[in-house]
């Protein structure tokens, strides 16, 4: 497929083909994050992570339409705005889930996966009810739209960049929040063994409440950012929750750095392949490549070390 | 078949004033249809006469069924049929029903599922005893309930634009199939864009693959070339890839399949990357003014897409359709290719039975052939022989604000060919 090309061509398609595979990578980890805390962290199977994500895109929908209706001076800025509220709502709205649902459930770990598939199913109807059946369009500020030319020949989606930016951010925080605060240590130590961090006086029901909270707020501020990059429907959650259950399974549940790596690693796969392949051939191979290498090191890529 | 005009006569009692209204103005918007005087034609033709198979009709209702997805990821598409369909059938109970009696809907909801829809089929056919039934809308989904039809025997119009590669005594397409939506299209900008290279990027099922072998045979047999031709599972939301890939091999036309939210994704990635359509050509056969909602005007405009209805179609039957499907689905609808096709089941149908002057399935089967329709939006529409339309293509360019420009039409209806030899 390269006859005919010059050297210097060649350079600019890898390049701009490197970009799209940290793209690729850039969306995988921050739609991984939000599960990889809830499912690594505290072991909830959460099948309507997709939803939560869909919520943070219909904020970003709402607040594009009421900021270009009532303030339209702030358009340009609007997205940022639209991702503070969509962190707030769906991060509000996970709390309420983990009140009224989850916290019954931890002591049986497949049931949750029943519990949030049926709560998945719940979300989307009444997204479909509010907002109608039918994808919405959600309306983006010119500066996120279109392309740099970074030389004549490579041209960098600025979306894109947006999201890897947006990535390495949000992954910075939550390293902090889980590495290095005084909260984060009580997550991991309610993680390890909830009935001594109990004994040691840390409050374990709090502790899950604001984890399960920050996973769904995570994976709302992910929604936002995919409308840049994808479809906002009702069902569209659905779009995106296997690849999400691949990474952090592949990545070996418990750990935030497997999740990473293997966020990299099937992007970079897959993105390579598709470019070399076919889309569906790379998606074969890329799956086929996963569960070979499930079967050799079924804890996934990365695990942690406790003392069971 | 012949008068343009027609006489609504006045409106019947009873209907609450608001809805009313509505019909009034769909009335207005009624496309030609001759009409003998309410309830004549019931006492001329006896119900025994005109339903010889136990059909659910008495001497003043008939009952038809609408099977579409309501729920689940497809409603996305079909709310826009059900709606047409319904209006459509709004508009033949205001001129007086078919055959003197009113139309009665029972509606089922497919849900999205495959197997649903053929449970819903079998109970539409055989405890309510429907006379037609206006529904699906993917492949799949026809395909499930099709045995139920022909073992039942009952009657199906099918709306959306579909594959081929199909022919049943019991289904009536007024879609387009395959040959229709897309040589037309590829003549065109192949004459007006001096096309010689394409680029074929669909979804990974039977319909974009179906239609891209279609469109490569037509393509090489004209000399041209097809450097490229990829697939991508439905519901893939990552195109960068295949957009360096379109890059490198600098093809005159894109020549695109995807559907559902992946088709958004697609567009959006595209503009991101600064392919500029308004330079690049592409050619879609799967955006139409709904997809255009969720994709965005501005993220697609400049785009070609192949149909053979668009909303902005200027003739009197399409400004009155348009018209009446805002006043009774609201001012912000839009009409898409598949949501016109709908619209034109209830009253081929309706013809149908009146040319018939029977409800019974096998009669309406053998007299469906030659059926016309004066008063489709799209235009004077005739039914073939193997079931489905004579319908022109047509060629549209996309706007920023979700509508299409006509740029092109064929100057005759297209024949159907539901199997096109040479291309399989």
């Amino acid at each position: 497929m390269f006859e005919g090309y010059s050297l210097a061509e060649l350079g600019s398609i890898f390049a701009m083909q490197g970009f799209a595979g940290l793209i690729l990578f850039s969306v995988f980890v921050l739609m991984a994050l939000g599960l990889a805390i809830i499912f690594g962290q505290m072991g909830v199977i959460n099948m309507a992570h997709g939803e939560f994500m869909i919520l943070g895109a219909y904020v970003t929908y709402l607040c594009s339409n009421f900021i270009s209706s009532t303030a339209p001076a702030l358009f340009p800025a609007y997205f940022f705005i639209a991702m503070i509220l969509a962190f707030v709502a769906s991060g509000a709205l996970g709390m309420l889930v983990e009140w009224g649902m989850i916290r019954f459930l931890y002591r049986r770990p497949l049931d949750t996966l029943l519990a949030t598939w049926g709560l998945s199913l719940i979300l989307q109807q009444v997204f479909r009810s509010v907002f109608g059946a039918r994808e919405v369009g959600v309306v983006l500020p010119d500066w996120l739209m279109g392309s740099v030319a970074v030389t004549d020949t490579i041209e960098v989606p600025i979306n894109g960049l947006f999201v890897m930016a947006l990535t390495m951010g949000i992954t910075a925080v939550i390293y902090a929040v889980m590495f290095r605060s005084r909260w984060g240590q009580g997550v991991r130590a309610v993680m390890q063994n909830r009935t001594m961090a109990g004994a040691v006086g840390i409050n374990t029901e709090k502790v899950d409440r604001y984890t399960f909270g920050l996973g769904c707020g995570i994976a709302g501020v992910a929604g936002s950012a995919f409308t840049m990059v994808g479809s906002t429907g009702p069902t569209s959650g659905q779009l995106y929750i296997v690849d999400t259950f691949l990474v952090v399974v592949f990545g070996g549940a418990q750990s935030l750095v497997g999740t990473i790596a293997s966020a990299f690693t099937i992007s970079q796969a897959q993105s390579t392949m598709e470019f070399f392949l076919s889309g569906s051939t790379a998606k074969v191979l890329t799956l086929l490549t996963v569960v070979v290498i499930l079967m050799l090191r079924p804890q996934g890529l990365f695990v942690l070390k406790v003392r069971r | 078949m012949s008068s343009d005009k027609f006489d609504a006569g006045k409106p019947v009692g009873g209907l609450p004033s608001p809805l009313r209204r509505k019909l009034l103005l769909g009335m207005a918007a009624l496309p030609a249809v001759g009409l003998l005087p309410r309830g004549a034609l019931a006492q001329a033709l006896p119900t025994d006469a005109v339903n010889t198979t136990k059909l659910a009709v008495t001497d003043s209702t008939v009952k038809v069924g609408i099977l579409h997805s309501t729920t689940g990821t497809m409603a996305i598409s079909e709310t826009g049929s059900v709606q047409a369909e319904k209006l459509a059938i709004a508009q033949i109970n205001e001129m007086g029903g078919v055959l003197g009696r009113k139309i009665e809907v029972i509606q089922e909801d497919g849900a999205s599922d495959w197997p649903t829809f053929a449970e819903k089929a079998r109970k539409l056919l055989v405890e309510d005893k429907v006379a037609a039934v206006f529904g699906c809308w993917t492949s799949a989904s026809r395909k499930a309930v099709l045995p139920v039809f022909e073992q039942y025997n009952g009657m199906l119009y099918y709306p959306t634009f579909y594959e081929g590669l199909e022919q049943s005594k019991n289904v009536i397409y007024t879609g387009q199939e395959a040959t229709q939506q897309i040589l037309a299209g590829l003549d065109w900008v192949t004459k007006e864009k001096g096309a010689k290279s394409f680029f074929l990027i669909g979804s990974d099922y039977i319909w974009p693959r179906t239609s891209n072998k279609i469109a490569r045979k037509h393509i090489e047999m004209k000399g041209q070339k097809v450097v490229g031709e990829e697939y991508f599972p439905l519901g893939h939301t990552q195109f960068n890839s295949v957009i360096n890939k379109i890059k490198l091999t600098k093809p005159d036309v894109i020549y695109a399949s995807v559907v559902g939210g992946s088709n958004v994704a697609f567009y959006k990635q595209m503009k991101a990357a600064g392919i500029d359509l308004n330079k690049q050509v592409l050619m879609t056969i799967s955006v139409t003014e709904d997809e255009m909602l969720g994709i965005g005007g501005e993220n697609i405009a400049g785009a070609y897409a192949c149909m053979k209805y668009f909303q902005s179609l200027q003739n009197p039957n399409n400004e009155k359709f348009v018209a009446a499907f805002k006043a009774m689905w609201g001012a912000n609808s839009v009409i898409g290719d598949v949501t016109q096709a709908g619209y034109l089941g209830p009253w081929l149908w309706k013809l149908t039975v009146e040319k018939a002057k029977s409800f019974d399935i096998d009669k309406i089967a053998v007299a469906s052939e030659g059926i016309e329709f004066s008063g489709a939006p799209e235009g004077y529409v005739r039914v073939h022989g193997n079931h489905h339309l004579w319908s022109k293509t047509r060629v549209g360019r996309a706007r920023p604000d979700g509508q299409f420009d006509v740029v092109y039409e064929t100057a005759d209806l297209i024949e159907p060919n539901p199997f096109p030899k040479g291309y399989q």
